[in-house]
C-alpha cells in the first residue's frame, strides 16, 4: 500500500473545497476502496475521511419520496421500514449484495461508487484500461465469466458490481451532489454511470471533488415490485444477472414497467424498448418474449460470458411472470 | 471390533475403555486459547525490537527469462531496509517432497509469481509499495499453459507415480461383450488448498542458530528443507508451528516465504517476518492438478461388472515428482475381473502440482461415482443395488483380505436415514415451486496408512501427564484426542493431561496429512503409555492386565492406589514409537462411507442450492465424536464447493491464475451449506495401529461431490461430467424455461 495523506472533513462543504485536487478521493465505509488500495489498483495521495458528516439519515420529502443520506449504511438502508414497506425492490437489491459485515459498513454513496470486479482490473499485472488507460483490455479474449455483454466497448466490457444501483435505476431515483463550488446537482440514476466507450477510468458524471450527499426516491411506484439475483452461490458473489422489475398490470394489461438489469454492463442497464414492448399488452410469454428480444437484440458475449445471453433472457422472462401473475 | 491375532495390549485398554474419555465428544482442549486470542500464530511472534517485513516480487510472466532487474527505485523508497534482488541467495520455488533444500534462484522463469526478488521493510505496507516500484526486463517465451491442449504428447507412463499403472484383465473386450456400458469424459479443474491462515513465517538468529515460527502441517521435513536451504545442520534450526490455521495440503511442504524470512533473518540479524498474501498462495504454494478422466464401465445384464477403467491425463511442472494419483479411490471400491488403472501427465508452466485435501479421490471419485450412477440408470437398477452386487470379498487388486470394512452398512445405514426410498428413479420428475429436486448418492473411499511417529509421555509426581511429540493441530482436533488417547491409557481426567505439539525439539511425528495423523501420533502416545501401564503395574507388584487405571488411581484387586502415590515423587517418562508393523502388509486397509444428498435446481436460472447432506462413514475407532464429526463435515463441504464452485481458472496466455481470491475462487459460503447429517457406523480395527482408528480427515471429501453431481442429475435431468457444476453448464441442457 502507498502512503497517503489522510483528512477528516467537518462538513461537506469543506470536503468539496479540498476534494478536487490531484490525487484525492473520499472514504467513507472505505468497503472497496480500502481493498483497493492493499492492492494498489487505487493509489490516491490523499483520502478525506467524510464518514462523521451529518449524512446518515433517511426522511421523507415533499413529493412523498424518500431522501436517502449518502452516509447511510447499507445494512441500515435495507432493514428501514418505509423502504421495506414502499420500496421492497430496493431492500431485496441491498439484502443480495456483500455480507452482513459489509454491508453494516458500506455507505449508500460508495456503493453507486464501486469498482468493477474484473479479474484483470484487481491483477496490475494485466492490462486493463480502466486501471492504466491506454493499457488495453485482457478480459477481451481471456477469461470473462462475469463480464458484460450489453453496452461494451473495445476498450472495456466490466460489469458495475452494485445490486443496490440496479434498484434505484429501476425505481428512477436521482442522486443529488454538492461540487466544489457550492453548487448542487440533480442527476438522474440513469445518468450517473457512463459507459465504458474510450474513457472506461471515467466511471461517472461526477466532477473533480463532487460529494453525493443524497440519493432521492420518487413516491413509492404503483405495482408489484421484484429483485432477482441470479449467481454463482447463494450469497457473497456478484450478480451474474440481476434484475429490478416494477410492473403495474391493470384491467389486464401492463400499465406501466420499469426494468433495470445488472451484470449485463458497465452501468445498471435500463432499455425504453424493454419497457415499451411491455406497456399496454396483456402479460404473458408472448410479449415476454419480445421484452427479451428487445432487451438483448445487441447483446454480445466474449467467449466465456457467453451464457449470459440465454441466462438474461430465461430470467427476465420468469421475473415478468412473477411480476404480473 | 476387527482384532488381530496379535491383538496390542493398548488397544484393549482403549477397547475397554475404563476411564470413558476415549470416544467421546470433548470439547477442544485448546478452543479457549483459541477464542481468547492466547493461541499465537506464525506471524503473531513480535519480539522486542521492531521486525522487518518481506514482500515476496515474483515475476510477471508465465515463462521466458528474467534479464535485468532495477530496484534502485525500491531501495530509495520510504521504510525500505534491504532489497535483495536477482540474487543467488534467493529460492526459485516450494518443494514439497523428500528435497533437502527449496530449488535454487533462477532467471528461467517457470511459473508466473515465480520469486525474482524479496524486499524488506519497516512495515509490510512500505515493502509492498517498494516491491511495486522494481523494474524487471524479460524475455518472453512460449509457456505450456493449457494441459488439455498438450494431451496428445502426454506421457503415458510417467516417472515416480504415487500409484503404478495398472492393468488387469482386458477391458477393451469386455466392453465389447458386455450387455451393458458407460465410456465417458470426465473433467476437473485445477483446485487451489485455500487455508484460512495464508503462509507466514517469523524467523530469527540467535549466533548460529535458527528459529523459525511458521505454518507448517509437518515439522520433520520444514527442518530438513530449511535447514539444507541454509546450509546448516538441522540440529540448528527449531521450528514451530503449535498453531496452524488450515493447511489442506497446501502446508505439506515448505513455501519460499519460509526460506526467504530464514535467509532474510541472517543477511539482516533483525527478525524477519513475511506472509503471503492471499493473490500470492494461489501460484507460490501449490495447485491440484486439473484431470483428465476417460471412465469406461461394462457389465453383465445382472449388473456386475466385467470390466472397470479409469485412464486419467493430469500435468506438473517439470522436475516436480507429485503426479494426481486420480485412480487412489477406485482401485479396490468394486468387484470386476478386468481393472486398467492409469496415468499420464503433460509438463506445463504452471505453478506445481502437489497434494491438496484428498489427493486423488475428491476428483477421482467424481468420475468414477458418477459413472456407476449413469451405470445404473442404463440397467434400471438403483444405484445402491449396483453397488452392493458389486461388493469384493476381498481386495480386488491384490486379493488380500479386508482389515474391515463395512461399506455396505454404510449404504444400508444412510439410506435408511435419508431416506432413500422416497427418491424418483427417474430425473426431473419433482418439484417444488421453481425448483427440481433430486436426490443423488456416491460411495466414499479412502486408504489407511500408518506413518512412523513418536511422542513422549510424561506422568509427572502429581500424577498428572504431559504428551509431547511435533505433531501438528491444523483444526482437526489432534490436541484433544491425544489428550483423549493419554488420558484413557492411564485413567486421567482430560484435565489432568496437557499436550504439547508442534515444536521440532520434540519427537518427531507422522505430521498431518494422508489423513494417517490420528492414527500414527495416537499410536505413539498409546505405545508410551502402555510401557508406563507396564511400570505402574510392577510397582503395584501386578501383571499390566490385572491393573485397572482410572481417574488417577490404579487398582488391583481390592487396592486402590494414587498415581502420586506410585511414582513416589519421581517423574515417569517414556517414548513411544509407532510404526506400521508387518501385520499391516497382510490386510487391505481403507475407511469407507456413503454420501447422500438433496439439491434444488432453480428450472429458470440452474442455480445449484444443496439441501441436506448425510455422510455415513466407516473410519474405525472414532477417537472424538465432534471433531471427527466436524471433519467430515468438513469434507463435505470441499465437496459442496468442488461440485458447484471451485475452478481455478488459469489465462492460457499468460499462465497466471485469474481468480486468486476469496471473492472470485468460489468455496461455499454459510448460505450455501445447509444441515449436514454424518453418522459412523465402523469400530475399532486393530489392523489399523494401536488406536485402532483408520483415516477420516479426507474420506469426508471422497465422493461428496460426485454425490452432489447425482442428485443435479436426479434433479433436472441434466448429466454434467465437466466439474464445477456450474449454472451456465446446466441451462444449456434445461428446456426452455
Amino acid at each position: 500500500m502507498k502512503s497517503f495523506d489522510y483528512a477528516r472533513a467537518d462538513s461537506a462543504e469543506a470536503a468539496v473545497a479540498d476534494g478536487g485536487s490531484e490525487g484525492t478521493k473520499f472514504i467513507a465505509g472505505g468497503t472497496n476502496l480500502l481493498d483497493l488500495m492493499k492492492l494498489q489498483v487505487e493509489t490516491p495521495a490523499r483520502l478525506i475521511d467524510i464518514s462523521r458528516l451529518d449524512l446518515a439519515s433517511v426522511e421523507a420529502t415533499e413529493a412523498g419520496g424518500l431522501s436517502i443520506g449518502a452516509l447511510v449504511p447499507n445494512a441500515d438502508l435495507a432493514a428501514h421500514e418505509v423502504v421495506r414497506r414502499d420500496y421492497p425492490v430496493l431492500s431485496r437489491a441491498l439484502l443480495a449484495g456483500a455480507s452482513g459485515q459489509l454491508r453494516n459498513k458500506a455507505s449508500t454513496g460508495g456503493n453507486l461508487l464501486q469498482r468493477t470486479r474484473c479479474y484483470y482490473f484487481y491483477d496490475t499485472t494485466s492490462a486493463c484500461n480502466k486501471r492504466a488507460p491506454g493499457s488495453g483490455c485482457a478480459a477481451i479474449g481471456g477469461f470473462n465469466r462475469i463480464m458484460a455483454v450489453l453496452g461494451t466497448s473495445d476498450q472495456c466490457i466490466a460489469t458495475h458490481p452494485s445490486d443496490m444501483a440496479v434498484a434505484m435505476a429501476a425505481l428512477e431515483a436521482t442522486v443529488v451532489t454538492l461540487k466544489a463550488d457550492g453548487d448542487r446537482r440533480r442527476i438522474a440514476l440513469a445518468d450517473f454511470h457512463r459507459l465504458p466507450g474510450d474513457t472506461p477510468h471515467i466511471e461517472t458524471v461526477l466532477e473533480p471533488g463532487e460529494l453525493i450527499t443524497h440519493v432521492e426516491l420518487p413516491p413509492a411506484p404503483k405495482g408489484r415490485q421484484v429483485y432477482r439475483k441470479v449467481r454463482d452461490r447463494a450469497s457473497y458473489a456478484f450478480a451474474l444477472v440481476s434484475i429490478a422489475g416494477i410492473v403495474a398490470v391493470e384491467d389486464g394489461r401492463i400499465a406501466s414497467a420499469a426494468l433495470a438489469f445488472g451484470g449485463l454492463a458497465h452501468k445498471p442497464w435500463r432499455d425504453p424498448a424493454v419497457e415499451a414492448a411491455l406497456v399496454g399488452h396483456t402479460p404473458g410469454d408472448a410479449a415476454f418474449a419480445v421484452a427479451a428480444d428487445a432487451l438483448l437484440a445487441d447483446a454480445r458475449g466474449f467467449g466465456s460470458n457467453d451464457f449470459k445471453i440465454p441466462l438474461a433472457r430465461r430470467t427476465l422472462i420468469a421475473t415478468l411472470r412473477e411480476l404480473t401473475a | 471390533m476387527t482384532k488381530r491375532p496379535d491383538q496390542p495390549a493398548a488397544t484393549a485398554r482403549l477397547d475397554a475403555s475404563v476411564q470413558g474419555l476415549i470416544g467421546t465428544a470433548l470439547d477442544r482442549i485448546d478452543g479457549p486459547a483459541k477464542v481468547t486470542g492466547t493461541a499465537r500464530y506464525a506471524f503473531e511472534h513480535q519480539g522486542d525490537a521492531p521486525p522487518l517485513y518481506g514482500h515476496i516480487v515474483g515475476a510477471t510472466i508465465g515463462c521466458g527469462r528474467v534479464e535485468q532487474v532495477d530496484a534502485a527505485a525500491a531501495r530509495a523508497a520510504p521504510g525500505v531496509a534491504l532489497v535483495i534482488a536477482d540474487d543467488p541467495r534467493l529460492v526459485s520455488d516450494s518443494a514439497s517432497g523428500s528435497e533437502d533444500a527449496l530449488p535454487a534462484y533462477t532467471r528461467e522463469i517457470g511459473y508466473f509469481g515465480q520469486p525474482v526478488a524479496l524486499v524488506l521493510a519497516d512495515t509490510p505496507e512500505a515493502a509492498r509499495a517498494a516491491a511495486a516500484l522494481i523494474r524487471i526486463d524479460y524475455t518472453i517465451a512460449d509457456g505450456r499453459f493449457d494441459p488439455p491442449a498438450l494431451h496428445d504428447a502426454a506421457d503415458p507412463d510417467p516417472p515416480r507415480p504415487l500409484i503404478p499403472n495398472r492393468s488387469i484383465g482386458d477391458v477393451d473386450a469386455a466392453m465389447a461383450g458386455a450387455a451393458f456400458t458407460v465410456d465417458a469424459v470426465y473433467t476437473t479443474p485445477h483446485h487451489m488448498p485455500a487455508a484460512m491462515e495464508p503462509h507466514a513465517t517469523t524467523a530469527w538468529w540467535e549466533g548460529d542458530r535458527l528459529t523459525v515460527h511458521t505454518s507448517a502441517q509437518g515439522l520433520s521435513g520444514t527442518q530438513r528443507m530449511i535447514a539444507g536451504s541454509m546450509g546448516v545442520p538441522r540440529e540448528q534450526v527449531r521450528i514451530l508451528s503449535p498453531f496452524v490455521g488450515g493447511g489442506f495440503g497446501g502446508k505439506t511442504g515448505v513455501v519460499v516465504e519460509a526460506v526467504l524470512a530464514a535467509m532474510a533473518a541472517r543477511e539482516t540479524g533483525r527478525r524477519v517476518k513475511i506472509a503471503l498474501l492471499r493473490r500470492q498462495v494461489a501460484h507460490l504454494v501449490h495447485r491440484r492438478s486439473e484431470t483428465h478422466q476417460h471412465v469406461r464401465l461394462a457389465a453383465d445384464a445382472e449388473g456386475r461388472l466385467t470390466a472397470i477403467a479409469q485412464e486419467s491425463i493430469v500435468s506438473q511442472k517439470p522436475g516436480r515428482g507429485f503426479i494426481e494419483p486420480v485412480a487412489f479411490g477406485s482401485l479396490s471400491l468394486y468387484a470386476a475381473p478386468a481393472r486398467r488403472f492409469t496415468q499420464a501427465l503433460v509438463h506445463v508452466d504452471l505453478p506445481a502440482a502437489s497434494a491438496v485435501r484428498a489427493p486423488g479421490e475428491a476428483v477421482g471419485s467424481f468420475g468414477l461415482e458418477i459413472a456407476i450412477d449413469e451405470l445404473a440408470e442404463k440397467l434400471g437398477i438403483d444405484p445402491i443395488e449396483l453397488r452392493r452386487r458389486n461388493e469384493p470379498e476381498n481386495d480386488p487388486m491384490s486379493g488380500k483380505p479386508f482389515s474391515s470394512r463395512q461399506l455396505l452398512a454404510c449404504y444400508e445405514e444412510g439410506a435408511r436415514r435419508f431416506g432413500w426410498e422416497r427418491r424418483s428413479p427417474v430425473p426431473a420428475i419433482r418439484r417444488d415451486g421453481r425448483w427440481w429436486i433430486g436426490h443423488g448418492m456416491a460411495a466414499a473411499f479412502r486408504g489407511n496408512f500408518t506413518v512412523e511417529s513418536r511422542a513422549r509421555v510424561t506422568l509427572a509426581p502429581d500424577g498428572r501427564a504431559t504428551v509431547e511429540t511435533d505433531m501438528t493441530d491444523i483444526g482437526t482436533g489432534t490436541y484433544t484426542i491425544l489428550a483423549q488417547v493419554a488420558g484413557e491409557m492411564l485413567g486421567l481426567p482430560a484435565r489432568d493431561v496437557a499436550v504439547v505439539l508442534g515444536d521440532s525439539a520434540l519427537p518427531v511425528s507422522a505430521g498431518s496429512g494422508g489423513s494417517f495423523g490420528a492414527g500414527s501420533s495416537g499410536s505413539a502416545v498409546a505405545l508410551a503409555c502402555q510401557t508406563i501401564v507396564e511400570r505402574l503395574a510392577e510397582r503395584m507388584g501386578v501383571e499390566p492386565d490385572a491393573m485397572t487405571l482410572k481417574d488417577g488411581h490404579a487398582i488391583a484387586g481390592n487396592r486402590r492406589v494414587p498415581l502420586a502415590d506410585l511414582l513416589g515423587g519421581e517423574a515417569l517418562s517414556v517414548e513411544g514409537h509407532a510404526t506400521p508393523g508387518a501385520h499391516t502388509r497382510s490386510v487391505a486397509q481403507a475407511s469407507y462411507g456413503a454420501h447422500f444428498c438433496e439439491v434444488a435446481v432453480d428450472a429458470v436460472t440452474g442455480e445449484v442450492r444443496v439441501r441436506r447432506m448425510l455422510g455415513v462413514f466407516d473410519c474405525g475407532r472414532v477417537l472424538n465424536l465432534k471433531t471427527t464429526r466436524s471433519q467430515m463435515i468438513g469434507g463435505m463441504i470441499w465437496g459442496i464447493g468442488y461440485a458447484l464452485g471451485e475452478e481455478g481458472v488459469i489465462d492460457a496466455r499468460t499462465g497466471q491464475f485469474v481468480n486468486p481470491d476469496f471473492g472470485e475462487y468460489h468455496i461455499p459460503v454459510h448460505a450455501d451449506v445447509p444441515h449436514l447429517d454424518v453418522h459412523f457406523v465402523g469400530e475399532a480395527d486393530g489392523w489399523a495401529n494401536e488406536v485402532g482408528a483408520k483415516a477420516a480427515g479426507e474420506l469426508g471429501i471422497a465422493g461428496a461431490g460426485a454425490a452432489v453431481a447425482n442428485a443435479i442429475y436426479n434433479a433436472c435431468g441434466v448429466r454434467v461430467r465437466d466439474m464445477p457444476i456450474t449454472l451456465d453448464k446446466l441451462i444449456a441442457g434445461l428446456p426452455e424455461a
